[in-house]
């Protein structure tokens, strides 16, 4: 089993999201993190999408996703190839015994702290996945009362972009 | 010129080259049917018993001729009747644009009378639909569906026109039709990988399906299978893509296919599998499918190939220009050995075939041969008779063979047989079931209206056959739900219909009958009694190999 991440670059209008996501479900893909959002140019969104399998599974969810039409361009991305990040918040409880340990860790993984109330602390991460993974495991030991992270987003290193191997 | 959005619609039908649509009117696409009105002229349409015969039509009409068969409909239930339609286009890959109405933009959403989400749900169903939001955005939209239902792997496409669209006025300017994409050869690296593997087998098969009839290859196959000296079979969708009487074509493979289609396929080294994408129907158990051979799998469609078999080489590409390609890499070569194999399952298969006396569904389908002009199309519904006439029908041209293979849809064959004969311009067959018959038979009504000469022959075995043949191998002869018996009298309902019909229980009353209805300009019905106990053989069971076939009752 291997974690794949492909960025998705579709023609920006709407329904689109959903076209991509009735194929996910109708053949039975199972995602890992989604993201979508505006691009460099209005024409086009960006859909990022982290899904675990094999070889062929990930081939035959890129071939089902060329076939839909506002699919304008496919890239995977692999760690060493790509700059990947996430953004992660993640609301702890607050007490005298733990507050301490738990900000020591947020402050070795770079986490700042965005919210902080008499019963709760709320930090912010933005690091790749594994890191955040690593984090959220660390949180496990304390308190952990809500988590929300945004799944992965990725860009190509260097110069190249998903346009300039666009297959419209 | 400032045209209203219905006016633009029907005049980009007809700049697209559609001179014939199905379907039926209603409240939201009234607009259109008025252009139609004023275009009667230029674009004739075609009004059925009811959408799903529209949509069965224009698919059974884009089968025959190959261009894009276009259906319209209402909204809401208008639109829903169309889905088995659509499903059924898209599960065969049949180029087809449907056209709905829809409530105005301004109510959208707000579950107005006779207003549903089409697009929504049709998602699945086609290769891709439009939301038409503005009239400015129509032709354009009619032009990109046009190109997308016929590009690569066809398919279905529908469009969603609220009312307010039709109705709003926009400058129209006439455009060429839209083309499809250019066809493209599979990467000459793939090419030379398949050549040398198809150089070294011994025990080829060529294998074809719809692609095959789609890309209108049927040359190259033909000149690939005499070069290497390789037996041809194909799937339920290859039938009639070229002549059944091909001194190499084994006939159809599969769960009901020819014993030696199949037992070729099953003993081949290598088969080169040209537009097919191996069904379950086709492969059987597909960890003990053909498992000493190399499978080449050419299709337009990348996704198919390695999907449910792996393929060694899987060629993505139009089969037409990848076979080209590939012919001059390809050693002629004589098998001896092989072909002298498969003659003897040419030879077993002769020994089983059912040769008893009197009316069996194998004798009505060979009489019914005697009667078929080289260019009659062919439909059928779904169940027992469907493979009676896929393992005996004898075709000498392609796309005359009309079938729903896909989604094996009851109801299908009358719709379709009304749109063949459009296509063809000619008579057409439906050779159908009781069970299935009785699904959509509200569409002889439009067979009499437009004096469609089809010709009606109903299998009448009193029994959902098929379903039948499975209670009684595999589900302890509980014949739940499967005998119908019904009290019909086809041939007083062709009359009530105004068409006219007889019913036969010989072979020679069948082919007086037959003489009576290719002689008829009107549809004609054939109610040919069949025994309720009748098999279609040979079989593969449901998961089973070739080790498990059946071909005779009581094995």
């Amino acid at each position: 089993m291997n974690r794949y991440t492909i960025a998705v670059l579709v023609r920006n209008q709407f329904g689109v999201l959903n076209r991509v996501t009735s194929m996910f479900r109708r053949r039975q893909f199972n995602i890992r993190a989604l993201s979508v959002s505006e691009t460099e140019s209005s024409a086009f969104s960006r859909i990022t999408v982290t899904f675990d399998g094999e070889e062929e599974y990930k081939q035959q969810l890129v071939n089902q996703l060329y076939k839909l039409p506002d699919v304008c361009s496919i890239k995977e991305f692999t760690p060493g190839n790509s700059i990947s990040c996430e953004l992660l918040l993640i609301k702890m409880k607050n007490d005298s015994e733990t507050r301490d340990e738990i900000r020591a860790a947020a402050e070795a993984f770079g986490a700042v702290t965005v919210d902080y109330s008499k019963e709760s602390m709320t930090f912010r991460l933005t690091d790749n996945a594994g890191r955040i993974d690593d984090f959220i495991n660390l949180m496990r030991d304390y308190e952990i009362l809500e988590i929300c992270r945004t799944g992965s987003v990725s860009l190509e290193k260097g110069s190249t972009t998903i346009r300039q191997i666009m297959n419209l | 010129m400032l045209l209203s959005g219905a006016d633009i619609l029907v005049n980009t039908l007809i700049e697209q080259g559609c001179d014939t649509v199905f379907g039926y009117p209603g409240g939201q696409i009234l607009n259109v049917y008025d252009s139609l009105y004023t275009h009667q002229d230029q674009i004739t349409h075609v009004l059925t018993a009811h959408e799903q015969g529209a949509a069965h039509a224009a698919d059974g009409y884009a089968r025959t001729t190959g261009k894009v068969g276009v259906v319209i409909s209402t909204s809401g239930p208008g639109a829903t009747n169309l889905v088995t339609g659509i499903a059924t286009a898209y599960l065969d890959s049949i180029p087809l644009v449907a056209i709905c109405g829809n409530v105005p933009t301004t109510q959208i959403g707000s579950d107005s009378f006779q207003e549903i989400d089409i697009t929504g749900v049709t998602l699945p169903i086609t290769k891709h639909n439009y939301f038409v939001g503005s009239v400015e955005q129509l032709a354009d939209t009619v032009r990109e569906a046009f190109a997308l239902a016929k590009s690569g792997r066809p398919g279905p496409v529908l469009i969603d026109v609220p009312k307010d669209v039709q109705v709003a006025m926009c400058a129209y300017e006439p455009k060429p039709p839209a083309q499809a994409d250019a066809p493209c050869a599979a990467k000459q690296l793939r090419i030379e990988q398949a050549a040398a593997h198809i150089n070294a087998a011994k025990r080829p098969y060529v294998y074809f399906g719809g692609g095959l009839i789609t890309a209108g290859a049927q040359e190259e196959m033909l000149a690939l299978a005499e070069k290497i000296d390789a037996p041809i079979g194909c799937s339920l969708m290859g039938l009639s893509g070229i002549p059944t009487d091909h001194p190499r074509f084994l006939g159809m493979q599969g769960m009901h296919g020819h014993y030696a289609s199949s037992m070729a396929m099953h003993h081949a080294d290598l088969i080169v599998s040209l537009g097919v994408r191996f069904n379950d129907r086709v492969t059987g158990n597909r960890a003990k499918f053909a498992t000493n051979a190399k499978i080449i799998h050419i299709d337009v469609d990348g996704s198919e190939l390695s999907k449910t078999v792996n393929a060694v080489c899987g060629l993505r590409g139009d089969v037409k220009q990848t076979l080209e390609k590939l012919l001059p890499f390809i050693e002629e070569n004589k098998k001896a050995e092989w072909n002298q194999t498969v003659q003897k399952f040419v030879e077993e298969e002769r020994e089983v075939l059912d040769n008893r006396p009197g009316l069996t569904p194998r004798r009505a389908i060979l009489t019914l041969n005697q009667h078929l002009g080289e260019n009659t199309a062919v439909a059928t519904d779904v169940g027992q008779h469907q493979m009676w006439a896929a393992q005996s029908l004898n075709f000498k041209k392609p796309r005359r063979f009309v079938s729903s293979g896909g989604l094996g849809t009851m109801g299908f064959g009358l719709g379709a047989a009304i749109g063949a004969a459009f296509g063809t311009k000619e008579r057409s067959v439906l050779i159908t079931g009781d069970g299935s018959f009785g699904m959509c038979l509200n569409e002889l009504a439009t067979a009499v209206s437009y004096r469609v000469p089809v010709v009606i022959l109903i299998m009448n075995n009193g029994v959902l056959g098929m379903v039948r043949q499975w209670q009684t191998l595999f589900y302890n002869q509980h014949y739940s739900n499967t005998v119908l018996n019904r009290k019909t009298d086809f041939v007083a309902l062709a009359r009530a219909f105004g068409a006219d019909g007889e019913s036969v229980s010989t072979v020679e009353a069948l082919d007086t009958a037959l003489a009576h209805a290719f002689a008829s300009d009107m549809p004609y019905i054939i109610d040919c009694a069949i025994d309720k106990d009748e098999f279609v053989l040979p079989m593969l069971p449901p998961g089973g190999s070739m080790d498990d076939i059946i071909v005779k009752v009581g094995d």
